[in-house]
C-alpha cells in the first residue's frame, strides 16, 4: 500500500503545480482545469469501481484512482477522444501496473501474464480452462447476494476478472475494452469466454451443488 | 462454423457485438448443436443473474473531496476591495439575468417537461411491449418511405451501421399530441430511439442533454424539425450517435 506521507506528497506536488499555472494567470489552464472537472468526475464511481476489483483492496483502491485523475488532468491536452471513460481506466490501468504493482502482491499476476506472455501461456498456467466443460452447463444457477457475486469475482484470475469486470459492471464494448487492455479484440473475446466460464464453475462450486 | 468458433462467438452474441449476419450464422449453428445450444443458455443466465447494478462501488466522500480539493479551479487569490466591489456588481447583475430566465424557463419547463415526459414513455413502452418496430430492416431506403402518408414530416433515416449504431427500422409513436416518427438503433445490447417531429420554429439548435428516470435524451433542432434521441446508454455514446447522424446527414458541416 502507498504510504501515507507519500500519498501527500503526491497530493501536494500537484497542488503546488496547480498554483503555478493559476500564478501565471493562464485562463488556459484554469479553463482545462475546469473542463476536465466537468468530463471526467462523474465517472469517480466507475473508475473506483475499477481500482477496487483490479486492487482488491480499499486504501489501495483510493490511492490509485487519486493518482490517475492527477495524470489525467496533465495529460488532458491529449485526449482526443469521444469517451472519456476507456481513457481515464486505461491511466487508472497504468497507475495500478506501475506504482502499485511493486508494493502490491495482489497485482503481480497482472504483470505477469501480460508482460511477454501470450494467452497459450496462461492456458499453460490454467489446464483445466483448456478442456471443454461439460458439467456447468447443466446445472441452474441459483441467485446469490451481490457480496458473494463480487467475492466470486475478485478470485478470478488477473487478465479475466479485468475482462469481464470492464464488460460486465462497466459495461466497455469489445473495441474500448481491447483499448484499454493493449489486445486485440479477438483476445477480448477469448478471455471473456474464459472468464465466464471460470466464474460460473465458481458460482455453483459456492451452492455446493453436486457438479 | 465450427463448435470451436461458436463457443467463442456465442460470447459476442450475448453482448451484442455481432452484426446480424454473424449474430444469424452463430444462431443457426448453436441452433442445431447439442453442445454449443446448453452453453448459450448457460451463459445467458449467467449473464441475467448477475446483479450488476449491485457489482458496483461507490467512491468515499473523503476520496471525492480529495480529488476535487486539488482541482486548481479557482484562483484562490485573496480579495482585495476593488474585487469585492467587482464581484458584487457582477452578483446584482448576475441574479437580474437569473430570475429573468427563470421566469422564461418556468413558462418554457411545463411544455418541455410534458414533451419529454412524453418521450420517456414512448421509449418505455416501445422496449416493453414488444413492439419496437412496425417496419423492421436495416435498409434506410425502406425505412424512410414506410413514413409517407403515416406522418406529415419526411423524417431523415441515414443508416449508421458502419459507425457503429445498427439501424433497426421504424415505428410510429404518438408525442406531444402527434403523430412523431421514430427511427431505431441499436448500440451493443442498447436501444436508441430517435424520434422526429414537426419543429416549432425553423431555427436550428445545438443539442442539449437532459435525463429523465435515468434515461438520456439529447434534444436539437434543424430545419425545422425536431429531433428527441433517447437511451440507456451513457451521456457520451448518445452525444457520439447525435453527432454521427448529424454528419452523414450533412457532411458539409462535419470535421
Amino acid at each position: 500500500m502507498l504510504h501515507r506521507t507519500q500519498r501527500q506528497g503526491l497530493a501536494l506536488a500537484w497542488k503546488a503545480g496547480g498554483e503555478t499555472m493559476a500564478g501565471n494567470g493562464s485562463d488556459a489552464n484554469q479553463d482545462k482545469a475546469r473542463r476536465f472537472r466537468d468530463a471526467a468526475l462523474s465517472h469517480l464511481d466507475d473508475v473506483y469501481t475499477l481500482a477496487r476489483y483490479l486492487l482488491r483492496d480499499t486504501a489501495d483502491a483510493e490511492d490509485a484512482v487519486q493518482e490517475c485523475y492527477m495524470r489525467a488532468l496533465r495529460y488532458f491536452d491529449t485526449f482526443r477522444g469521444s469517451a472519456i471513460k476507456p481513457w481515464l481506466f486505461a491511466i487508472l490501468r497504468n497507475v495500478c501496473r506501475g506504482e502499485f504493482a511493486r508494493r502490491s502482491a495482489a497485482l503481480h499476476s497482472i504483470d505477469h501474464s501480460i508482460d511477454g506472455k501470450t494467452d497459450d501461456d496462461e492456458d499453460a498456467v490454467q489446464p483445466l480452462w483448456q478442456v471443454p466443460q461439460v458439467s456447468p452447463e447443466t446445472e441452474m444457477l441459483r441467485q446469490r447476494d451481490a457480496e458473494t457475486i463480487r467475492r466470486l469475482v475478485a478470485d478470478l484470475p488477473d487478465p479475466f476478472r479485468e475482462a469481464i469486470v470492464l464488460r460486465e459492471i462497466n459495461d466497455l464494448s469489445y473495441r474500448e475494452i481491447a483499448d484499454v487492455v493493449g489486445v486485440p479484440v479477438g483476445t477480448v473475446m477469448s478471455r471473456l469466454a474464459r472468464a465466464r466460464c471460470m466464474l460460473r464453475k465458481a458460482w455453483i462450486a459456492e451452492e455446493g451443488l453436486p457438479k | 462454423m465450427t463448435c470451436n468458433e461458436a463457443e467463442i462467438l456465442l460470447h459476442a452474441l450475448l453482448d451484442g457485438e455481432l452484426d446480424a449476419g454473424h449474430a444469424h450464422q452463430v444462431e443457426a449453428h448453436v441452433e442445431n448443436c447439442p453442445r454449443c445450444a446448453p452453453q448459450l443458455r448457460a451463459y445467458r443466465e449467467l449473464q441475467q443473474a448477475m446483479p450488476v447494478a449491485q457489482l458496483h462501488f461507490t467512491a468515499p466522500a473523503s476520496l471525492r473531496q480529495r480529488i476535487e480539493k486539488a482541482f486548481p479551479a479557482k484562483p484562490r487569490r485573496v480579495p482585495n476591495r476593488r474585487s469585492l466591489l467587482k464581484g458584487f456588481v457582477m452578483g446584482t447583475a448576475l441574479s437580474t439575468a437569473m430570475a429573468a430566465s427563470l421566469v422564461v424557463a418556468v413558462f418554457r419547463t411545463d411544455q418541455d417537461q410534458r414533451v419529454l415526459g412524453d418521450v420517456v414513455s414512448a421509449h418505455v413502452r416501445s422496449l416493453q411491449a414488444n413492439h419496437l418496430t412496425d417496419v423492421q430492416t436495416s435498409d434506410q431506403h425502406t425505412v424512410k418511405p414506410w413514413f409517407n402518408g403515416k406522418v406529415d414530416i419526411a423524417p431523415p433515416v441515414v443508416d449508421l451501421t458502419a459507425k457503429g449504431f445498427t439501424l433497426l427500422g421504424g415505428r410510429l409513436d404518438y408525442i406531444d399530441g402527434q403523430a412523431v416518427a421514430s427511427i431505431v438503433y441499436r448500440r451493443r445490447t442498447h436501444v436508441i430511439n430517435l424520434f422526429v417531429m414537426q419543429g416549432a420554429s425553423s431555427e436550428s439548435h445545438e443539442s442539449r442533454l437532459g435525463t429523465m428516470q435515468g434515461f438520456n435524451i439529447r434534444r436539437w433542432t434543424a430545419q425545422s424539425l425536431e429531433f428527441f434521441a433517447i437511451s440507456d446508454i451513457n451521456a457520451e455514446e448518445l452525444q457520439e450517435f447525435v453527432n454521427k447522424f448529424d454528419a452523414v446527414l450533412h457532411p458539409a458541416n462535419g470535421t
